[in-house]
C-alpha cells in the first residue's frame, strides 16, 4: 500500500492526521479513505468541483502531480504520496 | 450604542467590548487566519466567521457562546458542473457578505461570494444553496466581471425589514440587483449610475458599487459608495443620484455608513482617487453629510494628519447610535462617540481590517 504523508499545517485542523499506509489504486480513492477517518479533510485539499486547491500540492515519489483536475497521476504499491501546502501568502 | 465591535482581519477574528468607558479585547479567534467577514446575527447572537484560509479554501464557522467555542459548518459550495464562464468551473473563492433573513424568516441567512453566486440557508446556516435564479441571470456570463477581486463578487446584501423577501444586492462588477420575491426573480437597478471605466458609462450592467446600504430609518433610501462616486436613491434604487463632491474629497472610496435615526446623514471614508488609493495627501479624514449628500463636512479631529497611508475597506465603517467606528488597511481602529466630530484610537497595531460590526 502507498504511504501518505501530510504537511504539518493540515494537522492544525485535523490533529489526528498521521503518516499512514492507505489502500487505494487512485488518488481519489486514497483521499476518500483519508476522509473516512478524518471527516472534512478533503474539503481542505480539494474544492467543491473535486479539483486540487490552487495552493495545495500533491507529490508522488517526489514529483509534483500533473493532473490537478481529475487527479489521474499513477502511483505504485510502494509509492510515497505527500500532501503539502504551496509556499505562498504573507 | 451597541457595546461590542466585531472585527474581521487579515490575521483573525477579534471582538472588542466597551466597559467602564474603555474598549477591551473580549475575544480573539482563528489567530493567523484571514477573516473576510466577522458577523453577529442580531436575532440570536450567533457569531459567524467567514474564513479565507488561502491554502485550504474558504470555511464557515459559528459560535453560540461569543467566541468561546466554534463549530465549522459547510461553507457555500457551487454545485457540480457550474461555471463562472464557459469552460471555467465555479468554486467558492471568497465569502464577501453575510446577512440574516429577517424576523419573519428566523432560519434564513444569506451569503454573497466571489465568483458571483448568492447563497441562501433556510436552516440557520447548517447548509447553503446557490440561488440559481441570480446565477442564471442572462447578464452574468458576459456582463459581470471582476472589480476589487479577479472575478465578480457579491459584497452587499440589503434585506428590507418591512418585507424580508425584498432584497437589494451589490455586485462588483455588475451593479445593483433587486428581488421582491425572496430571490426568485431579479431586476437590474443601475439607472443613474455611471461606469466611467466602460466604453458606455451608462451600460445596463458592469457597474461597480463598492458597497450598498439602506437607511435603517427609511429603507427606501439607499446609499452607495461606488467606484465612480457616491450615489443615493430615495425610491428604493429605481433611480440613483450622484451626490459626490466634484471638487472635494467625498468622491472616491469604499465604505459608507448611514445613521440609524436619520436617512439624510451618512459617513464616507475617502481615498485620494482610483489611481492613488491612500489617505488624501497623507491625512486621514471621514466625511459626513447631514443633508442627504448636498453638502459634506470633513471630520479630522483625532485622526492622523500626516504620513498616513490608510484607507478603509467597504465593510469597515459602521455606526450605532451616536457612535461611529472604522478600521483601516494599516490595522488602525478608530472610534467616535459623537458622530465623527472627535476620534479616539482603539488600537494602532491590528492586522489589516476587512470588516467591522457593532453588535450587542
Amino acid at each position: 500500500m502507498p504511504t501518505v504523508k501530510f504537511t504539518y499545517a493540515l494537522k492544525r485542523f485535523f490533529p489526528k492526521l498521521k503518516d499512514t499506509a492507505i489502500a487505494g489504486n487512485t488518488l481519489t480513492a486514497v483521499l476518500q479513505e483519508i476522509e473516512a477517518g478524518n471527516p472534512g479533510v478533503c474539503k481542505y485539499v480539494l474544492d467543491e468541483q473535486g479539483h486540487l486547491r490552487q495552493h495545495v500540492n500533491i507529490f508522488i515519489d517526489g514529483a509534483l502531480i500533473k493532473d490537478r483536475t481529475t487527479l489521474s497521476d499513477p502511483f505504485t504499491e510502494n509509492s510515497e504520496i505527500y500532501i503539502m501546502q504551496a509556499l505562498s501568502g504573507g | 450604542m451597541k457595546p461590542t465591535l466585531l472585527l474581521g482581519t487579515r490575521k483573525g477574528f477579534i471582538a472588542y467590548h466597551f466597559l467602564n468607558n474603555q474598549w477591551q479585547v473580549e475575544n480573539c479567534s482563528f489567530e493567523g487566519v484571514a477573516v473576510s467577514i466577522a458577523y453577529a446575527d442580531p436575532r440570536n447572537g450567533t457569531w459567524w466567521a467567514c474564513l479565507d484560509h488561502g491554502h485550504w479554501g474558504v470555511k464557515l464557522q459559528r459560535s453560540k457562546d461569543r467566541g468561546q467555542t466554534w463549530e465549522e459548518v459547510a461553507a457555500p459550495a457551487y454545485p457540480e458542473g457550474e461555471e463562472v464562464k464557459d469552460g471555467k468551473p465555479a468554486a467558492t473563492r471568497y465569502l464577501w457578505s453575510m446577512s440574516h433573513g429577517g424576523s419573519h424568516f428566523t432560519q434564513r441567512l444569506w451569503i454573497g461570494t466571489d465568483p458571483g453566486g448568492l447563497f441562501m440557508s433556510e436552516d440557520e446556516g447548517n447548509s447553503f444553496q446557490l440561488v440559481q435564479s441570480l446565477w442564471q441571470h442572462p447578464t452574468r456570463k458576459e456582463g459581470w466581471f471582476g472589480g476589487g477581486r479577479d472575478l465578480p463578487g457579491i459584497h452587499s446584501i440589503v434585506v428590507d425589514p418591512r418585507n424580508e423577501d425584498h432584497i437589494h444586492i451589490g455586485i462588483s462588477c455588475a451593479g445593483v440587483f433587486e428581488t421582491t420575491d425572496g430571490g426568485k426573480n431579479w431586476a437590474i437597478r443601475n439607472k443613474g449610475l455611471r461606469a466611467d471605466f466602460l466604453p458606455d458609462p451608462n451600460a445596463e450592467v458592469g457597474h461597480d458599487p463598492h458597497i450598498v446600504v439602506a437607511a435603517p430609518g427609511n429603507p427606501d433610501v439607499l446609499w452607495q459608495q461606488n467606484h465612480c462616486g457616491i450615489f443615493r436613491s430615495t425610491d428604493g434604487g429605481m433611480n440613483w443620484q450622484d451626490i459626490s463632491e466634484s471638487e472635494g474629497p467625498a468622491r472616491f472610496g469604499f465604505a459608507i455608513a448611514v445613521a440609524e435615526d436619520n436617512p439624510n446623514q451618512a459617513w464616507v471614508a475617502p481615498a485620494d482617487s482610483d489611481m492613488i488609493r491612500t489617505a488624501i495627501k497623507g491625512a486621514l479624514r471621514i466625511c459626513r453629510t447631514d443633508d442627504g449628500g448636498k453638502t459634506w463636512k470633513q471630520l479630522r479631529n483625532g485622526l492622523p494628519q500626516e504620513n498616513c497611508y490608510d484607507i478603509i475597506y467597504r465593510h469597515a465603517l459602521v455606526t450605532s447610535g451616536d457612535a461611529v467606528a472604522f478600521g483601516t488597511t494599516t490595522g488602525n481602529l478608530f472610534f467616535s462617540p459623537d458622530r465623527g466630530e472627535n476620534w479616539q484610537v482603539i488600537n494602532n497595531y491590528l492586522p489589516m481590517i476587512y470588516s467591522v460590526q457593532f453588535v450587542d
